[in-house]
């Protein structure tokens, strides 16, 4: 009989929930107990339900959620050592809509395997398109099958891989380089740090298959340092990869070699541009140089390249052990397989998840998300991060592929979906994002350094109240100017939130500009909290939590706030028994 | 070489294989205005000044980056490309102290220059801006980052031409700067003070100490000589005002240096109107020197050799010469000593 398997949720997210605690009081737990394998997985995707366990036993395969150290102790009698399901600590079952509605491959791994053992890899498939590729297909064959697969690269820009892979592979030259872009800096994005941390082998099988087909023998994983437990999985994979002999020398004995290196970034958003983290691996400073000639022909120290993102290469294994036809049939006809999301902001189910190109965006907030918290009206989802735009309640039948995204003026970017309700003021998103890019623009060109500096200072007047009419025209000049006229991508993509909120919500703009109001009341500068003396019971609740000393009165006597005095915290309507606090 | 066509403006350009649109335009006379752009060192595509219309696709290419090809069609002051030109120097602009009558290059700044050619009185962002304190510690030449437009040919220069590397970007975003390693002193860096990065600033952020106040540039008469300070023989440029030598650049068209100098020859010419220095022979009489002509001592020199060499011979004489002389003249003064005065005794300072 097949052992029972109870797989603790430990990546990053996972740890940080609390995993380590649950993991040890389990430990302790089946200390003993035989026919039962304790292991850590990768991230599942169940981020609101975290901490997360998968039991495997009898075949049947249970997520538990939401656990605590207390809870261990139930589950192992009941669930583990007992033959029950306990229900009401299920995290989701398959049928729901959360899982139902997604379609894994890149995932497919994640939560379900101990990432640190390379033999539970192979056991699933493992290095069997990487064995393929070397031992059936020549090196053009394999191109011609990721181009079949119709794979676009799913850092940001869609360019279809196979392409690329040809231009690698037809640039003159004998030494080449394999580099992956495992940087992943958009503000709300885990999609490439879950597959590294939880199917490390995926990405080394990707970029293996890649040296192979572009006639590379050494390759870099370029990761960030803030993400060290992927560092740890990735490094342990290596070993693991090159004792087993697909690493290294003479892989699988056909005489083909690939050696691989990782390089931690300082975390310098600019460096997930193609340009600026070669320079960055190379040792100098982290800024991009103008393209043409692209990385395909002059790359690292100058040498042909292929980049590619993580899940790019982790799709790749899929692809060749079942078929580049089989990956196009999924999704849409010009984007083709499945993407990652990292589903965040203001939805129930927040989480990792992974979905059929061509999918609306519906289906993702409302079947996969669970819908908005509270009974809120959404709003507009920003996808594609500090790059990306918005997309709005009526575009929510939107199909979510490369060129429709495009044509809304957001773009797929490397994943990211930020949910937004009513409460938010899209104003303050595009600030947000704009800020960023601001600090994270390496500074080289002019548009990029200053122009976002200008628009972000735009914003800021028109979040305080102190907008002027043609605010809105200098926000769209300067935008259209700095997309056009900046280095890079990051600079040519920077002014996509303030675009694209102009573009669906600029009566939002106005209200700020014209009544010096914020429609969603997240402007702080614009707000004003007040007392309504009929609600009020003179507790003085309010006066003894103003942090800032600014509301007066003595119990039984009349509160009021000072307005100068006032930093909107919000302390004294949350605290107020009666709702007799109103912000305005 | 291959030979591509390209259409400037309507007017088609053969040009050489590899060469970029800015080139082509060079070519043919067309004026692309750029900043950051400078033929002696690498090209950073920065400033994005040079944008200019693809016609085919529409788009604007920074034609100091982009390499000319086939069939192009380019134009260099459409509509569209005013507008981003107008807008990159208003933006610039706004972040640049623009107190033109205190600053040196008044008259010879190419910032200056694109915002009159374009009509852009002031910058229509008046916001905030970098601050730094003026620097001007080192003995040669200010630091000014106030009017910096980081256009980053400091940088290339020093990196580039003396490989010194003391200078180089710092921080991101808005917050950008040029500075040296952990903003040590220029003195305390790997800096050689070329001079290099003051020769190639657009603007007047990096200005030499010596210059300051001497002259406005329309004022000053550019004479071409050869740096007296060593056998090299670079070429230099004398910046002169009113009899007085001001300034000194280096000549960029011509051997050995292209323009390149080094501490001596850019900073180092304050020697020339020195009152302490030599202006006529002296003669040493009865234990002190006395001023002579040229004739005089000449004659003087001419006979007391002569005496000796007839005296003692040839070998009882010798000739030393200097590395601040030029080769011809090391060259000719060697011939002298072995044939005028027939001794091998010759030497340069140089072996010492």
């Amino acid at each position: 009989m097949e052992p029972t398997r109870v797989l603790v949720g430990m990546g990053t997210c996972g740890i940080a929930a609390g995993a380590r605690k649950v993991m040890e009081a389990f430990e302790k737990g089946l200390e003993g107990i035989e026919g039962v394998e304790l292991l850590p997985t990768g991230c599942v995707g169940l981020c609101e339900k975290e901490v997360v366990a998968e039991v495997q036993k009898n075949g049947d395969k249970t997520i538990y959620g939401d656990l605590t150290t207390e809870k261990v102790e139930r589950l192992i009698e009941e669930a583990i050592l007992g033959g029950d399901v306990i229900e009401e600590w299920i995290a989701a079952r398959p049928e729901e809509p959360i899982l139902a509605k997604q379609e894994r491959i890149v995932l497919e791994n994640c939560g379900h395997i101990n990432p640190e053992n390379m033999e539970e890899y192979l056991e699933r498939g493992g290095y069997k398109g990487l064995e393929k590729a070397l031992k059936e297909m020549s090196p053009d064959q394999v191109v011609e099958e990721v181009k079949i697969s119709g794979l676009r690269g799913r850092g940001g820009g869609g360019f279809p891989a196979g392409l690329k892979w040809q231009f690698a592979r037809e640039a003159p030259g004998e030494k080449k380089y394999v580099v992956c872009n495992a940087d992943e800096g958009d503000p709300g994005a885990f999609m490439d740090r879950s597959i590294k941390e939880g199917d490390p082998h995926a990405l080394l099988e990707g970029m293996l298959i890649c040296g192979y087909a572009i006639g590379s023998d050494e390759g870099y994983i370029y990761v960030r340092a803030e993400y060290p437990l992927a560092i740890k999985r990735l490094k342990i994979a290596m070993q693991q990869a090159e004792k087993s002999g697909y690493l290294g020398e003479n892989i699988l004995g056909t005489g083909f070699n690939f050696k691989l290196k990782i390089k931690e970034g300082a975390g310098a958003f600019v460096c997930g541009e193609e340009t600026a983290l070669l320079a960055s691996i190379e040792g100098r400073m982290g800024r991009p140089r103008p393209r043409p000639p692209y990385p395909a022909t002059r790359g690292l120290w100058n040498k042909p390249t292929n980049i590619n993102n993580v899940e790019t290469y982790a799709n790749i294994p899929r692809i060749i052990s079942r078929g580049g036809e089989k990956f196009a049939g999924i999704g849409t006809e010009k984007s083709t397989g499945t993407k990652v999301f990292a589903l965040t902001g203001k939805i129930n189910n927040t989480g990792l998840i992974e979905v059929p190109m061509g999918i609306s965006i519906r289906e993702i907030i409302y079947d996969i998300g669970g819908g908005i918290p509270d009974g809120r009206e959404f709003k507009a989802v920003q996808i594609g991060g500090p790059s990306g735009g918005c997309i709005p309640a009526h575009l929510l039948d939107l199909p979510i592929d490369y060129d429709s995204l495009v044509e809304s003026g957001a773009i797929m970017g490397s994943g990211g979906l930020v949910t937004m309700d009513e409460e938010t003021c899209m104003v303050d998103v595009a600030w947000f994002f704009l800020n960023f890019t601001q600090k994270e623009s390496c500074g080289k060109c002019t548009p990029c350094r200053e122009g976002t500096k200008r628009m972000l200072e735009i914003l800021e007047r028109i979040k305080a109240g102190r907008g002027e009419p043609e605010d809105i025209e200098k926000l769209k000049f300067l935008g259209r100017n700095i997309v056009d006229t900046s280095l890079c991508g990051l600079g040519q993509t920077a002014p996509n939130p303030v675009l694209s909120t102009l573009r669906f919500f600029e009566d939002e703009y106005m209200a700020h500009i014209e009544e010096q109001s914020c429609p969603a009341g997240a402007c702080t500068d614009l707000l004003r909290y007040e007392i309504v003396q009929e609600d009020c019971k003179r507790c003085s609740i309010c006066v003894k939590v103003c942090p800032a000393n600014a509301i007066s009165g003595k119990p039984k006597e009349k509160h009021l706030i000072n307005q100068d005095l006032c930093t909107k915290c919000n302390a004294c309507l949350e605290k107020c028994p009666f709702d007799a606090i109103v912000k305005k | 070489m291959a030979q591509i066509t390209v259409k400037i403006n309507g007017q088609e350009v053969k040009i050489d294989r590899g060469k970029s649109l800015l080139q082509a335009c060079e070519q043919i006379g067309v004026d692309v205005p750029t900043l950051c752009y400078h033929p002696r060192v690498a090209i950073a595509g920065a400033c994005r000044l040079c944008m200019v219309e693809d016609k085919k696709s529409g788009q604007l290419v920074a034609s100091c980056t982009l390499e000319a090809d086939e069939g192009m069609e380019i134009e260099t002051e459409s509509p569209r490309v005013v507008e981003a030109r107008k807008l990159v120097l208003d933006l610039l602009l706004a972040s640049h102290d623009v107190d033109c009558f205190a600053c040196e290059r008044n008259g010879n700044c190419r910032l200056q220059d694109y915002a009159y050619r374009y009509e852009i009185e002031r910058t229509s962002f008046p916001g905030e801006r970098r601050e730094f304190p003026l620097d001007n510690q080192n003995p040669f030449f200010e630091r000014d980052y106030n009017r910096c437009i980081q256009c980053g040919l400091c940088v290339r220069a020093c990196h580039e031409i003396p490989q010194a590397g003391a200078i180089d970007f710092a921080n991101r975003g808005f917050s950008s700067e040029i500075a040296t390693p952990f903003n040590v002193p220029l003195e305390e860096s790997t800096c050689v003070f070329c001079g290099m990065c003051v020769e190639l600033c657009p603007v007047g952020a990096l200005v030499p100490k010596l210059d300051r106040f001497t002259g406005r540039p329309w004022e000053l008469e550019k004479v071409k000589t050869t740096c007296a300070y060593c056998g090299v023989g670079c070429q230099i440029e004398l910046n002169i005002n009113d009899g007085r030598v001001v300034g000194i650049n280096g000549y960029e068209d011509c051997k050995p240096n292209y323009g390149d100098l080094c501490v001596k020859g850019k900073f180092g010419w304050d020697y020339i109107h020195h009152p302490d220095r030599l202006t006529s022979p002296l003669i040493r009489k009865e234990g002190k020197l006395v001023p002579a002509t040229w004739e005089e001592a000449l004659d003087y020199t001419a006979q007391r050799l002569k005496e000796i060499k007839e005296g003692f011979g040839g070998e009882a004489l010798g000739g030393l010469t200097s590395a601040k002389c030029t080769n011809e003249e090391n060259y000719l003064f060697q011939k002298f000593v072995r044939t005028a005065l027939a001794t091998h005794n010759i030497d340069h300072c140089a072996r010492l």
